[in-house]
C-alpha cells in the first residue's frame, strides 16, 4: 500500500465522519490553541520585560579605565588615563554587538548658579547624545544636544527634574543662562522623572552637557591622585579655566616609564558607557570591545588590559532566571494541554476501532495486513492531530491577538514554535493513535466480520 | 479471466489433507468443529458446501478463504501450502487470489460504489494510478450491471445492486477463487435469483465458485454440492471428474 494511497483512504475514512473527526479534534486543538496563546503572550511579556530591563541598564557595559603599576601596588581602578575619544569611534564602527557608545567625563561637587538660586548637583556629566538612549532617558521639554555643539564645545546643558525643582522652583529652564564654576550654559532641554537609582541615589539631580565642554571648560584633565599632580606643565586647562588638581600630562615613576604605553592626552574621558544590542549579546560585545581596545592601545599579548569593562551581572542572572522560568512554565503547561488532548484523541481514536471492527475485518479479508491497517489508522490519528494543530495555531494566534486589542498585552507570533506547535500535534497523533491502531491491527478477521 | 485459464486441470485449485479444526473454550475443553477433511476442488468448478446450522460449512469456508487456520492437516491453495504460511502471506492470498461475498454485503457505508469496489485494490503490492484503479473499478461495475449507479452510497442502493457491487469488489483483482456465504441469505427471492444468475456467469467464463448455503434451491444453481454433517463430509467429496473414473 502506498503513501499516499495510505493519505487519501485516511482522509477519505476521516470524511465519512466529519462531525466525529471535528470532535476527535478538538482536545487538540484546544492544546494547541492554549500553547500558542501562551507561547505569544508569555513571549510578548517576555520581550516587554527584555526591554524593561534594557531600560534598566541590564545591557550597558561601562568601560573604565584600568589601574596603573606604581611602585609598591596599584592604584585605584580608573585612575588610569588610558580611554580616549577615539575608543569610543572604533567600538563605534567595529564591534556589531554594540548599539550605542557615549563617552563620559564625571565631575561632582560643583555649584550651579541660577539667579538667586545655589545648588549643588549630585553628578554633572559630560557626554554625548547616545547617553539618553543607553540610559532610555527621553528629554520631556527641550532638546538635546547636537554633534555640532560636542565639537564646538558648546555651553549647553540639560538637566534633571530635582534641579527643575530646586533651582526654577518647578518653572521651564529651558533657555535660561546659569553658571557653573564661573561660566554660563544654556539650559537647552530638561530630562523626564527617572527616580532614585538601585542605590537610592536621586537620578534626576543632574546637569548633563556635552562631554568636550565639560572636559575643557570646566573639569581640565584629572590626573587621578597627588602623585601626578607636581606637574611642571604650564599650559592646562586648569590655567585657561578654573579647576583645580589638574595636570596636563603626569609625572612617570622612571622605573614605570616602559609600562606605560600612551602619553595621556589632553582629551582623556573617564568612563566609556557601551549599550549592548540586546541583554544576551552582553557578553559578546564585551569580548567585541576588547579586542577593538587592546588592539586600539597597541597592547601586546603578555600584557594587561588597561580598562576593565563592567555590567551588570547580578541583573543579567535575574534576567535569564526570569526568562527561563516563564519558558518552563509555559512549557508545563503546553505539556498538560497536550497530553489532555492526546488522551482524548485516544479516546476516540478506541472508539472508532470498536465501531469500525467490521470494516477492519472486511479490510483484512480482502488482503489488508496488520501492518496495513495499523499504518491507516495511524495516518488517520496524525491527520487528526495535524489538522488539529493547523486549526488550533491558527485560533491560539488569533486568541493572542484578541487578548492584544482588548487588554493591550503584548503579544509576539514566533513562526519556530508555531512550527513545533505543529510538528508536536503530529507527534502526539503518533504516540495516542498508536495503541487504537496497535489494537486495530491484532483484530481477527473472522471476529471482526461478525462483529454486530 | 487469465489466471483461471493457466492453471491446469492436473493440479487440483483447492487440496486439503487431513485437515483438523477445533476451538479451544477455556483451558482444557476443546469443541472439535471439523473431523479430519479430505477434499479437492478443480479450477472453474461451481460448489456448494451445504449443511445444517453448526455442521462446520462456516468454518471450512473460513479456512479456505485463509481467514482461519487449520488445527491439523494440510491445505494446498494453487500448489502452495498456506494453512501455516505467515500473516502477511495470507493477507496477500486473500487479495491476489481469493474473493469474497458476505451475506450482509460489507461495503463501507458513506463511500460510493466505485471507491467500495476499488478498495482492495489499496492492498496490492501493484502500484496501480488513482486513473487506473478508477478505470478497473468501473469496468467491474458496468460488468454487474451497475453502470448507471457508480457514485452512489449502499444506502441509496437496493439489497440486490449493494451485492452486486459486493461482487465487483470481489473480482476486482481477477481471483481464481470466489467465496461466497450465503449470498442471497439478505436478499428476497427475485433479487436471489438475479444474483445467481450472476454467479452462473461467473462460472462460465471460469471462474471457481464455492458457495456456503442452507438452502438447497441455491445449492442446487452449483454443479457439485458438498454436505456436512457434524464436522464431516457426508457427500460431494469427490466431483464431477472424480466420480466418473
Amino acid at each position: 500500500m502506498t503513501i499516499s494511497g495510505t493519505i487519501t483512504g485516511s482522509i477519505r475514512a476521516l470524511s465519512r465522519n466529519p462531525t466525529r473527526a471535528l470532535l476527535t479534534m478538538l482536545g487538540i486543538v484546544i492544546g494547541i490553541g492554549a500553547v500558542i496563546t501562551m507561547m505569544e503572550i508569555g513571549q510578548g511579556a517576555d520581550a516587554a520585560m527584555k526591554q524593561n530591563m534594557e531600560s534598566m541598564g541590564v545591557n550597558t557595559l561601562v568601560i573604565m579605565p584600568g589601574a596603573p603599576r606604581v611602585p609598591g601596588g596599584k592604584r585605584e581602578q580608573g585612575s588610569a588615563m588610558s580611554l580616549q575619544p577615539e575608543d569610543c569611534n572604533a567600538i563605534r564602527q567595529e564591534c556589531t554587538n554594540v548599539s550605542f557608545v557615549a563617552p563620559i567625563v564625571n565631575s561632582s561637587g560643583l555649584q550651579f548658579i541660577f539667579g538667586n538660586q545655589n545648588w549643588t548637583p549630585r553628578q554633572v556629566i559630560g557626554t554625548n547624545d547616545d547617553y539618553f538612549r543607553i540610559r532610555d532617558w527621553e528629554i520631556s521639554e527641550g532638546r538635546s544636544f547636537t554633534q555640532r555643539e560636542i565639537d564646538r564645545r558648546e555651553c549647553v546643558c540639560v538637566v534633571g527634574q530635582t534641579i527643575v525643582k530646586e533651582v526654577f522652583g518647578g518653572s521651564s529652564p529651558v533657555d535660561s543662562t546659569v553658571r557653573i564654576k564661573n561660566v554660563n550654559f544654556k539650559v537647552i532641554g530638561v530630562l523626564e522623572k527617572k527616580g532614585a537609582n538601585m542605590m537610592g541615589m536621586d537620578e534626576d539631580d543632574v546637569v548633563i552637557a556635552p562631554w568636550t565642554t565639560i572636559r575643557q571648560r570646566i573639569t581640565g584633565l584629572k590626573t587621578g591622585t597627588a602623585t601626578n599632580t607636581k606637574s611642571t606643565a604650564t599650559t592646562t586647562p586648569g590655567s585657561v579655566y578654573p579647576g583645580e588638581g589638574v595636570a596636563y600630562y603626569p609625572e612617570q615613576a622612571e622605573n614605570l616609564a616602559t609600562d606605560t604605553l600612551l602619553i595621556p592626552k589632553f582629551t582623556q574621558i573617564d568612563q566609556i558607557m557601551v549599550s549592548a544590542v540586546s541583554p544576551d549579546k552582553v557578553d559578546a560585545a564585551s569580548a567585541e570591545i576588547t579586542a577593538v581596545l587592546r588592539s586600539a592601545h597597541n597592547l601586546p599579548d603578555e600584557k594587561d588590559n588597561d580598562f576593565h569593562i563592567r555590567n551588570s551581572a547580578a541583573f543579567m542572572e535575574t534576567f535569564s532566571e526570569t526568562t527561563t522560568q516563564m519558558g518552563n512554565l509555559l512549557l508545563a503547561v503546553a505539556l498538560i494541554s497536550l497530553i489532555v488532548g492526546g488522551v482524548g484523541i485516544m479516546n476516540i481514536m478506541l472508539v472508532s476501532v470498536t465501531e469500525r471492527t467490521r470494516e477492519i475485518g472486511l479490510r483484512m479479508a480482502v488482503g489488508a495486513s496488520s501492518r496495513d491497517i495499523l499504518t491507516q489508522f495511524l495516518v488517520e490519528s496524525m491527520i487528526l492531530c495535524a489538522i488539529g494543530g493547523i486549526i488550533g495555531i491558527i485560533g491560539g494566534h488569533g486568541a493572542a491577538l484578541i487578548v492584544h486589542s482588548w487588554k493591550g498585552w503584548p503579544v509576539l507570533a514566533n513562526g519556530g514554535i508555531m512550527a513545533g506547535a505543529f510538528l508536536v500535534s503530529t507527534i502526539v497523533g503518533v504516540v495516542f493513535g498508536f495503541y487504537p491502531a496497535w489494537k486495530a491491527s491484532r483484530l481477527d478477521p473472522i471476529e471482526a466480520l461478525r462483529y454486530e | 479471466m487469465s489466471s483461471t485459464e493457466t492453471t491446469t486441470n492436473d493440479v487440483p485449485l483447492i487440496r486439503l489433507e487431513h485437515i483438523d479444526k477445533a476451538y479451544r473454550l477455556g483451558s482444557e475443553l476443546q469443541v472439535p468443529v471439523l473431523k479430519d477433511i479430505n477434499l479437492e476442488i478443480r479450477s472453474g468448478e461451481y460448489v456448494a458446501l451445504t449443511g445444517a446450522s453448526g455442521s462446520g460449512k462456516s468454518t471450512l469456508m473460513n479456512i479456505l478463504g485463509c481467514l482461519d487456520r487449520p488445527t491439523g492437516g494440510k491445505y494446498f491453495l494453487d500448489g502452495t501450502e498456506v494453512g501455516s504460511a505467515s500473516n502477511d502471506v495470507r493477507a496477500l492470498i486473500r487479495n491476489r487470489k481469493i474473493g469474497f461475498v458476505f451475506q450482509s454485503f460489507n461495503l463501507l457505508p458513506r463511500t460510493t460504489a466505485l471507491d467500495n469496489v476499488i478498495m482492495p485494490l489499496q492492498y496490492t503490492n501493484e502500484s496501480l494510478s488513482a486513473k487506473e484503479a478508477k478505470r478497473r473499478g468501473e469496468e467491474m461495475l458496468c460488468r454487474v450491471g451497475l453502470a448507471e449507479r457508480m457514485y452512489h452510497h449502499p444506502s441509496q442502493l437496493s439489497g440486490g445492486q449493494q451485492q452486486r457491487v459486493a461482487i465487483a469488489r470481489a473480482l476486482i483483482n481477477n481471483p481464481p477463487v470466489l467465496f461466497a456465504d450465503e449470498p442471497t441469505g439478505n436478499l428476497d427471492s427475485k433479487t436471489s435469483v438475479d444474483v445467481m444468475k450472476m454467479f452462473d456467469e461467473l462460472h462460465a467464463r471460469g471462474i471457481t465458485i464455492i458457495l456456503v448455503t442452507h438452502s438447497f434451491e441455491v445449492a442446487h444453481y452449483a454443479k457439485r454440492i458438498i454436505q456436512l454433517k457434524d464436522g464431516e463430509i457426508v457427500s460431494g467429496v469427490y466431483g464431477e471428474q472424480e466420480s466418473a473414473l
